[in-house]
């Protein structure tokens, strides 16, 4: 193929992303596991790029989690999402950037549904007319907040403090990308790269000097699964999903995880606790966990933030030995004190520390 | 183990990276005839030992040719050598030969001894 048809080609796997003015909607359970994420977040755009971000305290759940669970019916969750379309549009803003996958999974299955049955998206500004008074207008673009930063991420590399190289080998550090299923799979178009190439991830592991580590089970599920999980009895399916995934990855020995979804974040960290504690079984080198971060800690390390600031000391598995290989200096005073200097408590059994 | 409610189920991918072959190979040397084995299923048909319990024959070439020892170093033992798979076999694999030879190799190698 000519390079103007490969060009063509690839130009049908791009989305368009917002510029400034995002009208920024929260995860369910981000904030909790990994706070360092969405501050870095919200401070890298408002700061560092002067970016406008909007986050309005009335905002909601999707429901995503009960949606997937099958608790929450689909009506529900399209006016529960209508209503966030209302409150972007009271509050004046277009772009709305989601920080979570399965949020955005939602969202574009509503979006897609109203595109194909119009009577749904009828119905829906009735039922949210007659519960709350309110109307919305659809997006007029609609990222991901990883899809941010992958826009930006030349403006990071740009100013990059801790490459991710390996400072006592010189080589580039080996990166595990893991885009969640709910981000490409089910609307490729909605994704960069669509299904097939998802780049949002490598393209920022590659612009920020690591290398990506392509293994049979890539494109695997997480293991979270939603209803495989809710139910005690069935999480050994959840389980075993995921460590069918770190078992694929173990012989190419990577250095980090980098997850899109905080769920993913959470599956692939906190099972690898389960899958240690239940079978003894490590899938890192040196008989080690794999550090699991979300894009926007990653940045902030690049960045030469505090990775205590970031909350990597949130994590199951703990980073100290690829925040040694980056050649980041560490205080391991500093990881459970507080910005006033009150020391927290020390968590039990943690990973790698 | 930990109690955590919940168990971890092996995967049911068959991993020829990760199964050991050792067993399949001592057979295969000296009884190459194996090769010819087409998995018809004549010598599981004509088995005594099949028709009143579990056992396999055909199920366990296949196993074998995976490297998946475990299963068959427990269930080879019902075979009693009688020899009719023999007869019935229609490539001429010599059947009896192959489990007599997966026998001894699992004797050979300690860590899989029947």
């Amino acid at each position: 193929m000519v390079n103007e048809g490969k060009k063509r080609v690839w130009s049908d796997y791009q989305k368009e992303i917002a510029d400034d003015h995002f009208f920024y909607v929260r995860s369910c359970i981000r904030q909790s596991f990994y706070p360092g994420s969405e501050q870095f977040f919200l401070n890298f755009l408002r700061n560092d790029l002067g970016k406008d971000v909007y986050e309005n305290p009335s905002h909601t759940t999707c429901t995503g989690i009960g949606y997937h669970g099958d608790i929450v019916p689909f009506s529900t969750t399209q006016t529960v999402v209508a209503r966030h379309f209302a409150l972007m549009k009271e509050s004046g803003y277009k772009n709305i950037a989601i920080s979570c996958v399965t949020s955005f999974g939602i969202y574009t299955e509503i979006l897609e549904t109203w595109k194909h049955f119009p009577e749904e998206l009828e119905k829906t500004r009735e039922y949210l007319f007659k519960a709350t008074g309110r109307e919305f207008d659809i997006p007029e673009n609609m990222a991901h907040t990883s899809d941010i930063i992958y826009k930006f991420r030349n403006e990071i590399a740009a100013k990059i403090k801790y490459p991710l190289i390996n400072k006592q080998t010189g080589k580039p550090l080996k990166v595990v990308e893991h885009i969640g299923c709910h981000y490409a799979k089910m609307f490729p178009k909605h994704g960069v790269g669509g299904a097939e190439f998802p780049r949002v991830l490598s393209g920022m592991a590659e612009a920020w000097g690591g290398e990506v580590v392509d293994y049979p089970e890539r494109r695997h599920c997480c293991g979270f699964g939603f209803r495989q999980y809710l139910v005690q009895a069935n999480r050994g399916y959840s389980l075993s999903n995921t460590v069918k995934k770190f078992e694929s990855m173990r012989p190419y020995e990577p250095d980090l995880v980098l997850t899109n979804c905080p769920g993913c974040n959470m599956f692939m960290d906190k099972w690898q606790y389960t899958a240690k504690e239940m079978e003894g079984m490590t899938f890192g080198s040196n008989g080690q966990s794999i550090p699991v971060l979300t894009y926007e800690e990653l940045a902030g390390l690049v960045l030469g933030y505090n990775p205590w600031d970031l909350g990597l000391q949130y994590h199951m598995v703990q980073s100290e030995p690829l925040l040694r290989k980056m050649g980041i200096e560490i205080n391991s005073e500093d990881k459970y004190r507080t910005k006033d200097g009150r020391q927290m408590p020390i968590p039990q059994n943690l990973i790698n520390a | 183990m930990e109690k955590f409610g919940f168990s971890l189920q092996k995967a049911r991918v068959i991993n020829y990276d990760s199964n050991d072959r050792s067993i399949v190979e001592y057979v295969l040397e000296r009884e190459p005839s194996l090769k010819l084995c087409i998995e018809c299923g004549c010598c599981s048909a004509a088995c005594t030992t099949g028709n009143f319990t579990d056992f396999s024959l055909r199920e366990m070439h296949i196993l074998l040719k995976r490297g998946e020892n475990n299963e068959v170093r427990n269930k080879i033992k019902k075979c009693m050598l009688c020899g009719k798979c023999i007869l019935v076999c229609p490539r001429g694999v010599n059947t009896r030969n192959v489990v007599f030879l997966a026998k001894q190799a699992f004797q050979k190698y300690s860590a899989h001894a029947v």
